[in-house]
């Protein structure tokens, strides 16, 4: 099997079947796409297919070929932060941070089609999500602090 | 912790006696001590407390147990908490920083690990500044004053006349001695004294700042932050095939078949223990889910009546615990109330599922786990297996939010069994969400009734109070209390439950309330039985006891015709408990909200509660607007606004995201969760049988207000707030509807029906 992650052309030896979330854990060794349920229920998984939102724990990798997956580590990193990254740290928008991944992503795909989203989009967009330690407020924060920064950057190039 | 007035722990006169100085405090050690010390050396427990010391240097008392510098200038701080997710790394490293003097940069912090820190305990109970941020102030703050009587002598002036910059020590002559350089030896290698010459509060540089966690960058970048990213060469994983129900009895299994599925390298069965090892991870998974399906259980229907809680908790056999009698001849006059409030089962539900991972090599085994306490839970596994306590070694690691006594125990217990079947190589072990959900020790169900009158003034006159628990802790320790443990064809058996004893408690956590009352009885109805799996979720009994004690206390306002607040304020006396109430107030605009309509939104209403976390810890007072829909049922929280009092606060911005956290978390348990089970299984089995909160039901806006105590000790805070958000949650949904629920959860099906819509 071939997949497109973070921009990269992987061959991957695994049986078809298996969800897209253990081909990244440990065929790839990505830490950010996390184990929280297994069944599409709290988003600890979340990463981007084609732009979509998507449960990995549940997306099993013959759907994928073909396709571009993104996850938070093609977004950015510790030395070179993502705007996304960069304003959860602002916010400090984690308590243990184990879904922050996955709500980041989500995240992502919701202001990569409208910067523009409102606080009840970004709820809307969130709902998929659980967060057990109560960081909601902050997290909420963080994705408006995040479109205000992609807009002032589309804002910034050149026409 | 009076900082400016704190006597220095080294004299000038001894500083200038020479290099006496170290070897004096060390040598006038008393017998006892000294001994101590030694066992400390070979990494034994101190033989007896050493009380006059603050925080766990009554623990550990040497100087190097918290803090070592190397002659490179590296400063190590070690402690035995854990980062749980409630930020104490950056915590203790700003405690350090500031008392040290350096950048919190300069320093590296080990935490819980059985060969390297100190033995803590459990980080828990919201103990962890008192604890261990006390123990590595004092000792930074005397380990610095070393450093000044070194360069002192050095330097041939007085040590009053030195000043530290940069990690160093500066003369007056501007001649530097770097720490590194002055430290050489067991200099550090010292018993604390009782008291430290602490950095002024009101100059503090690092301290009440707010710092920006240390741990978050990784965390958001997807840098290996947790013990589910480890990967270990030649790691390996486990998957284990649990009972379906409580005792179940493995009849039988065929392995057969499974052994030879692709990549499973092994399946271990011992007693009704059955587990699978893999080269993959979803090679375990398939050869888990194939040996489930292959394994035949025996199971008993016995848990008791899910639908019938209260009847069931308090129809049980109970040793009665009297922790408040105060009961004098009641002037009553006034009116009498009487109720009964009830919490049901509440899972702890961490978003990942418990995960270790451990590794036996040469007969001494690792255990990589985010166990709460390293120390007990080596102790447990040691005996499990049969081993050396010096043969095991626990570290901690990060795992998913940590909100009490979850699998982490558990998960590290089965690593260590299937280490033990694959000698050389690292086994790394996640529980599956059903299993976490079915199997992790859950918050205890209680019931409270309480009964009071009021005198002519309005007053509480009297009150009865009984609250019905199970234990609040079944922590490891001993074996049997590991699940695995109990599972083995050589069980273990599971240690009789004990209740927490007061000031703390357990059930009985937070059942006197801090008002002032002229007759009062508190009673204990500990509950020896456990039908249903439990332990310490945040807060133990507080939540429940908060959540009735301040609602009753509403009830009780509203037959004597007053406010809520000022009926309160009216029954207290400790000024710091006001101060919160008043500020949570003022900042909501408590009086000036709409009593009625018009002014008041329909379906809205207002709720206020306060505690003070176990009676000794912080304060903290919570004011909340709801909005209830009448044809669903649903209550959703619009805006809250809380005031806390922790006493020094080491990181605002810290101290504000764990009220915060409290504030949903407790909302969550309020009006979602509860945990479900038939005569034979439990029934809540993941996110969509146990509902949780979610962002659909998050508030509009929340505001946290500190009260700033500088220099007061520091108080625990990372359970204050759940009691009173709960309690302030049903008070207002009272408001709003007219209509008093006291059984927990508070969900759109009660509130529709008490609605009668």
């Amino acid at each position: 099997m071939k997949l497109n992650v973070n921009g990269q052309p992987h061959d991957i030896d695994a049986d078809p079947r298996t969800p897209l979330l253990y081909v990244l854990r440990g065929d790839l060794q990505l830490n950010a796409a996390k184990f929280g349920c297994g069944l599409g229920q709290c988003g600890a998984c979340t990463v981007l297919v084609d732009g979509e939102a998507t449960f990995s724990c549940v997306t099993p990798i013959l759907a994928l070929e073909g396709k571009g997956i993104v996850t938070l580590e093609g977004l950015g990193s510790n030395d070179h932060p993502a705007p996304i990254q960069r304003a959860f740290i602002a916010e400090q928008a984690a308590q243990c941070g184990y879904c922050i991944a996955g709500m980041m992503m989500r995240a992502q795909a919701l202001l990569q089609k409208n910067p523009h989203a409102g606080d009840a989009e970004i709820r809307a967009a969130l709902e998929p999500n659980l967060c057990r330690c109560g960081t909601h407020m902050r997290i909420l924060r963080a994705v408006r602090r995040a479109a205000q920064m992609m807009q002032t950057a589309q804002a910034g190039e050149p026409q | 912790m009076s900082a400016a007035a704190a006597p220095a722990i080294l004299s000038r006169r001894r500083v200038l006696a020479g290099s006496g100085a170290l070897i004096l405090s060390f040598s006038s050690l008393p017998p006892a001590a000294a001994q101590q010390n030694a066992q400390q050396q070979k990494g034994g427990k101190p033989a007896g407390a050493t009380p006059q010391l603050p925080g766990d240097l009554k623990k550990s008392p040497l100087l190097d147990s918290w803090i070592r510098i190397d002659a490179n200038g590296a400063i190590t701080v070690f402690t035995g908490k854990a980062e749980l997710g409630q930020g104490i790394k950056t915590a203790l490293l700003q405690i350090a920083a500031e008392q040290l003097d350096v950048d919190l940069k300069q320093l590296t912090l080990i935490t819980a690990d059985t060969s390297r820190t100190p033995n803590e305990g459990f980080t828990a109970g919201s103990h962890s500044l008192q604890d261990s941020g006390t123990a590595i102030m004092n000792a930074a703050a005397q380990v610095r004053q070393i450093l000044f009587a070194q360069a002192a002598q050095r330097a041939g002036v007085p040590a009053e006349q030195m000043k530290t910059d940069n990690a160093a020590v500066v003369a007056p002559n501007g001649q530097r001695f770097g720490y590194g350089e002055l430290v050489s030896g067991d200099m550090l290698h010292v018993q604390a004294a009782p008291q430290s010459p602490l950095a002024d509060p009101h100059a503090y540089r690092v301290m009440n700042h707010a710092i920006q966690r240390v741990d978050i960058p990784a965390k958001v970048t997807g840098v290996a932050a947790y013990v589910q990213d480890m990967r270990l060469p030649g790691m390996v994983h486990g998957r284990i095939v649990r009972p379906p129900s409580y005792g179940a009895k493995l009849a039988s299994v065929d392995t057969a078949a499974v052994e030879k599925m692709p990549g499973v390298l092994k399946v271990v069965r011992d007693g009704n223990f059955l587990a699978v090892v893999a080269e993959r991870e979803f090679f375990a998974i398939e050869a888990m889910r194939a040996l489930a399906v292959a394994a035949r259980w025996q199971e008993t229907a016995k848990l008791p009546d899910a639908g019938n809680l209260a009847a069931v908790l308090t129809g049980l056999p109970s040793q009665d615990i009297t922790v408040l009698d105060n009961q004098q001849q009641s002037a009553g006059g006034g009116k009498s109330l009487e109720a009964t409030y009830t919490r049901p089962y509440l899972s702890h539900g961490s978003i990942g599922p418990s995960c270790a991972v451990a590794q036996l090599d040469n007969g001494a085994l690792t255990v990589w786990t985010h166990t709460q306490g390293v120390y007990p839970d080596r102790d447990a596994i040691a005996e499990m297996l049969r081993m050396p306590k010096e043969q095991v070694r626990c570290i901690h690691v990060e795992g998913s939010g940590c909100y009490g006594h979850n699998g982490a125990d558990d998960a590290a217990a089965d690593a260590a069994l299937l280490a033990r079947a694959l000698p050389g190589r690292p086994v790394r072990v996640q529980w599956m969400r059903e299993q976490e959900h079915v199997w992790e020790p859950f918050g205890p169900a209680m019931v409270v009734k309480v009964k009071a009158s009021l005198d002519a003034g309005g007053r509480i006159a009297d009150w009865d109070y009984g609250v019905w628990s199970n234990t609040h802790s079944t922590r490891p320790g001993p074996a049997g209390a590991l699940l695995a443990a109990r599972d083995l064809a050589s069980p273990f058996p599971q240690p009789p439950p004990k209740p927490i004893p007061m000031p703390e408690g357990g059930g009985d956590r937070n059942s006197i309330p801090l008002y002032q009352l002229p007759s009062a009885r508190v009673i204990y109805h500990f509950l020896p039985a456990m039908p249903v799996r439990v332990s310490a979720l945040r807060a133990l009994g507080a939540h429940m006891n908060v959540f009735a004690i301040e609602s009753f206390t509403d009830e009780l306002a509203a037959a004597a015709g007053a406010d809520p607040v000022a009926f309160r304020l009216k029954h207290l006396g400790d000024e710091r408990a006001r101060e919160v109430i008043s500020t949570a107030a003022d900042r909501f605009g408590w009086a000036a909200r709409p009593r009625q309509t018009p002014g008041r939104p329909p379906g809205h209403g207002y709720g206020f509660a306060f505690a003070r976390y176990k009676n000794l810890a912080a304060y903290c007072a919570v004011a909340c607007e709801v909005e209830v829909e009448r044809h669903t049922g649903r209550a959703r929280m619009v805006r809250a606004v809380a005031a806390v009092d922790a006493g020094q606060v080491v990181n605002p911005d810290g101290l504000v995201n764990q009220i915060e956290g409290a504030i949903l978390q407790s909302m969550s348990w309020t009006l979602f969760e509860s945990v479900t089970f038939d005569a034979t299984r439990i029934t809540s089995i993941d996110w969509a049988t146990y509902p949780a909160l979610r962002f659909s039901a998050v508030p509009n806006a929340m505001e946290v207000h500190i009260i700033d105590r500088p220099g007061a000790p520091f108080l625990g805070a990372g359970e204050a707030g759940q009691g009173p958000s709960a309690a302030a949650l049903g008070n207002a949904i009272a408001d709003a509807t007219g209509q008093r629920l006291r059984d927990l959860p508070l969900s759109r099906e009660r509130i529709r029906a008490a609605l009668g819509a």
